[in-house]
């Protein structure tokens, strides 16, 4: 404990306090509210009733009013905290308010009902997690079926995507041959061509192959990317030509050779490409919602857009699914982070 | 067998030739060591006969038979790198098990020969490391056991030594030496550095700019170099050489003044000297002594005194010489000596640089 404290204070400045160390803090305190601010309060949400999600001003944690069943009435009514008149603070039962008139009534004694002023009553308020907004997506909704169709989407567009640009990468930085430098740069080049330019031919693309309102459309047209096949590149340079000379001596075959010498080896590039592209598979909204339009099919992005009517959006069950959705991102992140800063010990070359 | 000849093997980047028309037969058995300076074309040379370079031209073959379009892994080679290479993300066992698997070979096979070579290495307490966990002298030595665990028709070593420190260099020399005693293979070695030339070959080949300058003996090579370049590269400290021009030369010897006005007779092979033609007379520095005022006189500019020998350097009107006297001298810098070639053998090189004769 001690440890962790002394790390946390340690200043610049020995033992006063140099201005960098103020500034520091500011900084790091200030990011941590900005970055973990709206997570927290997404969190915090999506256990809110519709009804305390349309309170002003908003609070971090799920409060309702609580309610009490009084004998004799069918509904449950709020309870509110009274300050009569004299003083004392009691609990009681709204039983309807006209103007700023509240008729209230004590829960133990039914048969009498208070007047009191609404200024003079406060709400009593609890936690209450609303975990139905949970639990209903997942019953009466497909949100399962909308999880299984991302789940699918991201593993095997992010496993076609690790082959295929490693392959690209493997050629680009492995192989002599006329024309690499421009391959690349032709590659790279395509960075610079948004989806939205793109979207109609690809549409047709994917329509005349008859991948239109299949996972397969939305997953093909995303795995060749010039990013990943970048930084696969970038890496694989770094990894000395005498061990695939080595391997050539070995009689390895071209395949051995980059899937038992050079695949192990990219692993932390892999790792990092791995999480870029579980991430934007995850995310993508527009092409899934172009290229699907039957229901089952729909990954949880797209699924997410049917809680948004036009007339009226259902933000407590799109806040819940946006943490549900986020999960499996957060989960990545949390494994293959420190994958990659350990990285692979020691090359075995000096 | 490992018998390797070379049929005016040339080879080209681009528009530029790195090795010219060589060609060199190596007998099965050889320790042949191509030694030369950086950038003579000895490490590509060696990347042509292990088939990682296809040669531009000429005819390469092992065993009498073509081996130019076969793959590397074909040839029944092994070959040693200098960055030894070992694959980091496998263990010993399975960088030595690598290549035979390749092969298909059965299972209990290849654990046998990987024992064998780890016992002929000391390498068995390591079989399970990774690269990354063991010295320097360890992953050589488990680089070596990469190529032994093939049973190559020979092995091709590629600087092996260099990136060790001097006291293990000195002790795997001997080790390779004895490892070729033992397996008796074809053994072609790479280096730069003469002390491992002369040690190790039974044959050095000496290249310069893509071209053999000499092939021959260890002490061949140390005797009699064909060129100037030679005789500098072999031996250490290096080979003296004096500016002068031939005064009178016979059918056996010549007399040669050096730049100081001093003069040395110097026998030759052959005639074919003119008078007056610039020549450079090559001495090694344990070949000088210090000799009476008949000598050529010489000042010391600096004393290296090793104990055993001391080390002078001295200058002979405006060229440096090095002499190593054995024994230990009372010479102060500055001083002035006289040096003697009486008793040492003496190189003649002409304006070319080729050797014209010697004197024992």
């Amino acid at each position: 404990m001690s440890r962790v404290a002394q790390f946390l204070f340690r200043r610049k400045g020995g033992k006063g306090w140099h201005w960098t160390d103020i500034v520091t803090w500011i900084w790091l305190i200030g990011g941590l509210f900005i970055m973990f601010g709206p997570a927290i309060w997404l969190v915090g949400s999506s256990f809110k009733t519709p009804a305390a999600l349309a309170e002003f001003p908003p609070t971090i944690l799920p409060y309702v009013t609580q309610k009490v069943t009084v004998e004799g009435i069918d509904k449950p009514l709020d309870l509110y905290e009274v300050t009569l008149e004299g003083g004392k603070t009691v609990r009681l039962a709204e039983l309807r308010r006209i103007g700023v008139v509240s008729q209230m009534i004590d829960p133990s004694n039914p048969g009498e009902i208070i007047k009191v002023n609404i200024a003079q009553r406060k709400p009593v308020r609890e936690m209450t997690f609303a975990s139905e907004n949970y639990a209903e997506p997942f019953t009466h909704f497909d949100f399962v079926r909308y999880l299984w169709n991302s789940v699918f989407v991201t593993v095997v567009a992010t496993l076609i995507t690790l082959i295929v640009n490693s392959m690209a990468a493997f050629a680009l930085s492995k192989y002599e041959f006329r024309g690499r430098t421009v391959a690349m740069l032709l590659i790279l080049a395509t960075l610079m061509v948004p989806l939205s330019v793109i979207m109609v031919p690809l549409y047709s693309i994917v329509s005349a192959l008859g991948l239109f309102n299949s996972l397969w459309g939305v997953i093909l047209p995303t795995v060749a990317t010039p990013t990943g096949v970048f930084i696969l590149r970038q890496y694989m340079l770094t990894i000395p030509d005498e061990l695939i000379d080595a391997a050539r001596m070995d009689k390895a075959s071209e395949w051995q050779i980059y899937w038992r010498i050079i695949l192990p080896l990219t692993a932390p590039a892999l790792a990092v490409l791995a999480i870029f592209s579980v991430v934007w598979r995850w995310n993508d909204f527009l092409w899934p919602l172009i290229v699907l339009s039957r229901k089952e099919l729909y990954t949880l992005q797209v699924g997410l857009s049917i809680y948004s009517g036009e007339l009226n959006v259902q933000w407590h069950f799109i806040l819940a699914m946006t943490v549900v959705t986020m999960i499996p991102v957060v989960l990545v992140f949390i494994f293959l982070q420190r994958f990659i800063t350990t990285g692979i010990a020691g090359t075995g070359l000096k | 067998m490992g018998h390797i000849k070379l049929t005016n093997v040339a080879k080209s980047f681009g528009s530029v030739d790195v090795i010219h028309d060589i060609s060199l037969e190596i007998a099965d058995g050889e320790f042949v060591v191509f030694v030369g300076p950086s950038g003579c074309g000895k490490s590509t040379l060696l990347r042509m006969i292990a088939g990682l370079d296809r040669p531009s031209r000429g005819e390469l073959t092992i065993d009498g038979k073509v081996v130019n379009n076969i793959p590397a892994a074909d040839r029944g080679l092994a070959m040693v790198f200098q960055s030894y290479a070992l694959y980091p993300h496998m263990s010993v066992r399975q960088n030595l098990a690598f290549g035979l698997e390749n092969t298909k070979m059965a299972k209990t096979e290849i654990a046998e020969r990987i024992a064998e070579a780890a016992r002929m290495l000391e390498i068995e307490p390591y079989l399970e490391r990774r690269p990354g966990q063991l010295s320097g002298g360890q992953r050589q030595r488990v680089a070596i056991g990469r190529a032994i665990v093939r049973r190559p028709v020979a092995f091709l070593l590629d600087e092996p030594l260099s990136n060790l420190d001097a006291e293990l260099r000195g002790s795997t020399r001997a080790e390779l030496a004895a490892l070729h005693a033992r397996l008796s293979a074809t053994m072609i070695y790479v280096t730069h550095d003469q002390v491992e030339a002369m040690t190790l070959a039974d044959r050095i080949v000496v290249l310069r700019a893509g071209r053999i300058e000499q092939v021959g003996t260890p002490l061949e090579l140390y005797n009699s170099p064909a060129n100037r370049f030679v005789a500098g590269f072999i031996g250490s400290p290096h080979m003296n050489f004096l500016e002068g021009t031939i005064e009178s030369s016979g059918s056996d010897k010549a007399v040669v003044t050096l730049a100081g006005g001093h003069r040395v007779e110097v026998p030759i092979e052959g005639n074919g000297t003119a008078k007056g033609a610039r020549v450079t007379l090559g001495v090694r520095p344990q070949h000088i002594s210090i000799g009476d005022t008949k000598g050529i006189p010489a000042q010391i500019k600096l004393v290296e005194a090793l104990g055993s020998e001391t080390v002078l350097h001295a200058d002979v009107s405006g060229q440096k010489v090095l002499l190593v006297a054995p024994g230990q001298h009372d010479l102060m810098v500055g001083e002035g000596i006289h040096l003697s070639l009486s008793a040492a053998p003496v190189h003649l090189f002409n304006e070319n640089g080729l050797r014209l004769g010697h004197m024992v």
